[in-house]
């Protein structure tokens, strides 16, 4: 029997935050992408607890979806990344300023 | 009785459980912030793996083996790998300037803000009875659905099980989801097909063919 649910909802909570602390801080697109993932974990947990507190298969079903999600989400982004250095050069969002008014 | 006390007492966890629990939260939460203060993206993509591993770990312990071993096949095996191939060709492996702060004031702002929503997700995680709609939508864990009844809870034949039945249009949503982010990925990738027909502006004359 491990610990009871608010532990894990809690910590979940925290790492959700600090992914949202990165992604609003950092300029590099790829530690962007990186801090993603890491509030997509955050939701994962989240998904696994409650399957857990409610006796509920689906939340673990609807982690598969995370992952798929969360893969054609890299596959594309880090796409995008490689087209804009080939032509920019630069990896910084701030860099990329050509539809500034 | 009282919601958050139902959620917080540690009702019959053992002592390995609580250990188990508060090793892996440090691994995840020292993993996280490596992310975010790496300077170098190869740092931060490796304390990803240190995030991804405590939470595989987590999932685990809340008897979630399968999706454990998916974690780490997936997330670890494929994304971070991704994210080191893309890291090392475009050789952008150095450090950046994080002292730089490019919007006077975002920081500050940023951490206040999230700072507020996470001080509002616990208050109302303690304090709400959050936890509402029917409970076992589509089916019980404890193995009601699979032929053996004393399966095991998040056995991988009844996650397959929900997800080709209940799920089913949603799985398949995700194929075709798969098969669009592919394609983007090959056309976003390929090459300018004429770089001397237009040259645009922004695009450098030294650029390597």
């Amino acid at each position: 029997m491990s610990l009871a649910g608010g532990w894990y909802l809690g910590l979940a909570a925290v790492l959700f935050s600090i992914g949202a602390v990165g992604l609003l801080v950092r300029r590099n697109v790829l530690i962007m992408f990186m801090c993603i993932e890491l509030m997509l974990n955050a939701a994962n947990l989240t998904f696994v607890t409650f399957a857990r507190m409610l006796g509920d298969i689906g939340g673990q079903v609807l982690v598969f979806f995370v992952l798929v999600v969360a893969a054609a989400e890299v596959v594309v982004g880090l796409g995008i990344v490689v087209a804009i250095y080939r032509r920019r050069s630069t990896t910084v969002a701030d860099d990329l300023n050509a539809l500034k008014g | 009785m009282d919601q958050s006390m139902v959620l917080l007492a540690a009702t019959r966890a053992s002592l390995p459980d609580v250990l188990v629990f508060a090793a892996s939260a440090a691994v995840i939460l020292v993993g996280a912030l490596g992310v975010v203060t790496s300077r170098n993206p190869v740092h931060a993509a490796l304390s990803l793996v240190m995030t991804l591993f405590g939470v595989a770990v987590l999932f685990i312990e809340q008897e979630a083996d399968f999706l454990a071993a998916v974690q780490i096949i997936v997330y670890a095996g494929a994304i971070v790998v991704l994210f080191l191939f893309v890291i090392m060709f475009l050789g952008v492996d150095r450090r950046d300037d994080i002292e730089v702060e490019p919007l006077v004031g975002q920081r500050p702002l940023a951490f206040i803000m999230i700072g507020l929503t996470l001080a509002g997700v616990i208050t109302m995680m303690a304090t709400a009875h959050w936890v509402t709609g029917a409970h076992q939508v589509v089916g019980p864990i404890e193995g009601h659905i699979t032929a053996n009844p004393t399966s095991p809870y998040g056995e991988p034949a009844q996650l397959g099980r929900q997800l080709f039945t209940t799920y089913l249009f949603a799985f398949e949503a995700t194929a075709a989801l798969l098969v669009i982010a592919v394609v983007g990925a090959v056309v976003l990738a390929r090459r300018p097909p004429m770089p001397h027909d237009a040259p645009s502006d922004q695009s450098p004359p030294e650029l390597p063919s």
